[in-house]
């Protein structure tokens, strides 16, 4: 029994632990973007894994033109927060009303594009955006960085802030008003359409941080969105789909498995985790893992 | 009812046929294999159609469907010898019956959106099996082989030339829309219909609704596996690339700018994408997809019954 | 944004309403109007399109032909929240409070306006508390825990929050006990008093003779009948004839 102790990789385990809450905390992030723009407007949104792609380049830019991390991850928010608007304005208001399916095309479109003007304009090399400072303290046999630590935390600082504009501010509670029935919401007098038009930017720029915290972790390239966009979309399944407290819950649970996995697997073949999780809640719980049965 | 629409129907049929096989015999190298490649998408297309534009359900999945029938094929082709054509037809069909019953299985039990997301989710489980199970699929370079002959046991053997490649496709797509538009007229196929106007009438009056989807999934799995089955065998190499659910979003565009529940609109609409991607390819270079996509978002608002589907009632009559 | 008033005119006058559900005709022409400050009551049986009317006005549902007016200026098709905004309040069949959002969230959602100033709001909500006292206690729970006359009393609250010139109100008293309709009925005279138009759909016909002004029945998707509650109260026939009551 000891020696069965002895043998389970203790360090590695620890160090994969903080890999996991490390990716959960970005999976939540871009999770939660996906899960409130579903929530609130029944919108399945493709083109979300383009806009956190989007956000990275924005950084680039911006580091490239200015060389400050902060100033990046501002703008690059705002920015891609605004082509979010524009696009839900565009595309998505002549869509609603109409079935639901016709949102994934549209968005579905979207991403082909996105993608391409991204491969057009920044070419297929992968960039990348320089940490904002280096720095590393010693876990077991590994230099750990700093860095990836401060992502963890300043995503968490995003959802947080986020949850308690919910609560308390006006336009949380148009926006959760307009969540639970639409129909009564603007009989209140809530200006509907710009509460979509709101709650897609908000989603959007969430995901455009994603992508410029992640962004110094991996290289910037046109592709890097399709990846994230299938576990996202597997987080809010799992999580339940429409409720932001369980995908973030979900996000992290699959990311602490995925990084357990890896110890043993190869990082391509640990996404089974995440498959394999996604058909047990199919067949037991398909309501959602972290959502309670409805009666 | 009247006679005459029938009989236009069936002259526009048999005009269309008779240039498709005529085709290969006036046009360039180039051209033909266009043609064919079209047949083989339209094929694909017309198999999603089935759950599109008749069951009224989304599915995301095709890719996998696709991509099992083409290692499927595949598989008989490089582990029998000598290569024989109806194994590899026989192989890449059981493979995605089996695939298609597996997804139907689980993805059958979500409604409209969930089951599009779990259709694409398990195509991409099974892009990724076959990406990292290297030594049975050849992971991220996929297995080539040569092409089997075209052969009727006992009578005779050759190998395809490339008309007779040509023709082969077009018999077994034309087959398939045949089949495929006697179901539809069935009655099987009129209470897949029925599902998708109304499921819950549907279900009420006392249909065993879920079964009916099942069998409509593996269907429609069915022939896009023999798309898949056609693809290696005119191309002669199996990849992962064609699993990935980009395959299946393209197979979706087909469907809706062609026009669904149609059965020969999506091919249209493969058509019409494809002749679009040479077409801007050749000043666009790589980045076809950006005009080709906008176009595609413009139908998507403005034209949402697609090129055919203004003739969709005429067409399933 | 709205206009002094400029004529004597009625405050909302509906002219030949059709609306369809898919194939269903379910208005078939109603017309009707309410004047300033009249309490107006809308009698029939079910489904004879008294929700629909008032869903109609509120913009909710869009008619296939015919008019909706306010203060003279139409605003068929308008969508609800811009009604909302210059006067018009709903209180649907069922209540329909945001169930998840606090007995104060519920008014803030009409509170929170543009142009109205912290002082106004907390006035609102003073007046609000002392005609539904009960509200103030439960000022932090969730609707959903209330009771169904505490939430019929959310619903008209959080409509007055709006501030309206009238308010469209689908049978308040549906599912109450006796208690609760009497209070209603109160608030009702209230609201009157305060100079609020009140277009009132209801199955209870005596308290609808006693709040309202003028009474109209509809039959089948339209107006067969209107006269003065007065004349109802010693002509029960005609009520007999349309209600079966």
């Amino acid at each position: 029994m000891l020696e069965f102790l002895q043998n389970i990789p203790w360090d590695a385990i620890v160090i994969q632990t903080v890999n996991g809450i490390v990716t959960g905390m970005i999976l939540a992030l871009i999770a939660s973007g996906l899960t409130l723009i579903f929530g609130i407007m029944d919108v399945v949104n493709f083109a979300h894994g383009e806009l956190f792609m989007f956000g990275a380049y924005m950084g680039v830019v911006v580091i490239t033109a200015t060389g400050s991390f902060w100033l990046a991850l501002v703008l690059a928010t705002l920015i891609v927060a605004l082509i979010g608007a524009g696009l839900q304005i565009t595309t998505l208001r002549p869509l609603l009303g109409r079935d639901p399916l016709t949102t994934i095309l549209a968005t579905f479109g979207i991403s082909l594009v996105m993608q391409n003007y991204a491969l057009w304009q920044f070419g297929p090399v992968a960039r990348k955006i320089p940490e904002p400072f280096t720095g590393q303290f010693t876990l077991f046999y590994l230099e750990y960085p700093w860095y990836r630590v401060l992502i963890a935390v300043l995503s968490g600082a995003i959802i947080g802030g986020f949850w308690l504009f919910l609560k308390y501010g006006t336009y949380g509670i148009w926006i959760r008003a307009t969540t639970q029935d639409r129909v009564m919401a603007q009989a209140m007098g809530i200006p509907v359409p710009w509460v979509h038009t709101g709650v897609f930017a908000i989603g959007a720029g969430m995901a455009a941080a994603s992508g410029v915290l992640f962004g110094p972790l991996v290289g910037v390239n046109h592709a890097m969105g399709l990846d994230w966009v299938l576990k996202a979309f597997i987080v809010v399944v799992v999580g339940g789909m429409g409720s932001l407290g369980g995908s973030i819950a979900a996000s992290i649970f699959i990311s602490l498995l995925e990084a357990y996995a890896a110890i043993w697997v190869s990082p391509a073949q640990a996404v089974i985790v995440s498959f394999v999780v996604l058909i047990l809640t199919l067949l037991f719980r398909p309501t959602g893992l972290f959502v309670p049965t409805p009666k | 009812m009247s006679k005459r629409p029938t009989i236009i129907y069936w002259t526009g049929f048999s005009i269309v046929l008779a240039l498709l096989i005529v085709a290969p015999l006036v046009l360039p190298e180039f051209w033909r294999r266009f043609v064919t490649e079209i047949l083989i998408w339209g094929l694909l297309a017309m198999s999603s159609d089935i759950l599109i534009g008749y069951t009224g359900m989304v599915s995301f999945g095709h890719s996998a469907f696709f991509g099992l029938g083409m290692y499927g094929a595949a598989a008989a082709l490089l582990m029998v010898r000598p290569p024989n054509l109806w194994l590899a037809i026989a192989y890449g069909l059981v493979g995605s019956a089996a695939v298609s019953a597996f997804v139907a299985y689980f993805s059958t039990r979500m409604r409209d959106i969930y089951f599009a997301i779990t259709t694409l989710i398990f195509s991409q489980i099974f892009y990724v099996i076959i990406f990292t199970w290297t030594e049975v699929t050849g992971g991220e370079n996929g297995l080539s082989f040569r092409r089997p002959p075209l052969a009727i046991p006992g009578l005779y053997s050759a190998p395809f030339t490339s008309e007779t490649l040509h023709w082969f496709v077009l018999a077994m797509v034309t087959a398939s829309y045949l089949i495929l538009r006697r179901i539809t007229r069935s009655p099987f196929g009129m209470v897949l219909q029925s599902i998708r106007e109304n499921e819950a009438r549907t279900r009420a009056i006392g249909y065993p609704v879920e079964r009916y989807k099942i069998v409509s999934v593996m269907l429609s799995g069915l022939f896009a596996g023999l798309a898949g089955v056609l693809y290696a065998i005119q191309n002669r190499f199996a990849a992962p690339d064609f699993v990935y659910f980009l395959v299946s979003g393209e197979t979706v565009i087909f469907n809706v700018i062609g026009g669904i529940g149609t059965l020969v609109g999506p091919i249209a609409g493969a058509a019409f994408f494809l002749l679009l991607r040479e077409a801007f390819s050749r000043f666009f270079t790589e980045f076809y997809l950006i005009p080709v996509g906008i176009i595609f978002i413009a139908i998507v608002i403005f034209m949402p019954q697609g090129l055919l589907g203004f003739a969709r009632r005429w067409l399933n009559r | 944004m709205s206009l002094p008033a400029l004529s004597n005119g009625p405050l909302v006058e509906v002219e030949d309403l059709h609306t369809y559900y898919g194939k269903s005709h379910i208005l078939d022409g109603v017309s009707l109007t309410v004047g300033r400050g009249e309490v107006v009551g809308l009698l029939g049986r079910n489904g004879v399109g008294k929700s629909t009317t008032l869903k109609t006005i509120m913009g909710i549902v869009n008619p296939a032909r015919g008019k909706v007016l306010f203060e003279d200026r139409p605003i068929t098709g308008v969508p609800a929240h811009r009604l909302a905004r210059i006067g018009i309040a709903y209180v649907p069949e069922d209540r329909r409070i945001f169930r998840l959002l606090t007995v104060m969230e519920n008014l803030r959602t009409g509170l929170d306006r543009r142009g109205v100033s912290e002082s106004r709001k907390q006035e609102m909500l003073d007046k609000v508390f002392a005609y539904f006292p009960v509200l103030a206690e439960r000022r932090n729970q969730a609707g959903g825990t209330l009771s169904g006359g505490e939430q019929q009393m959310l619903a008209i609250a959080r409509a007055m929050t709006l501030e309206p010139k009238i308010i469209l109100l689908d049978e308040p008293t549906e599912g109450l006990m006796p208690r609760m309709v009497s209070q209603i009925r109160q608030i009702i005279d209230v609201l009157h008093r305060d100079g609020v138009a009140i277009l009132l759909v209801e199955q209870n016909v005596p308290l609808t003779l006693e709040a309202s002004d003028r009474v109209y029945i509809m039959e089948k998707g339209a107006i067969r009948h209107q006269c003065p509650a007065s004349e109802l109260k010693v002509n029960d026939a005609v009520i007999h004839q349309y209600l079966g009551v």
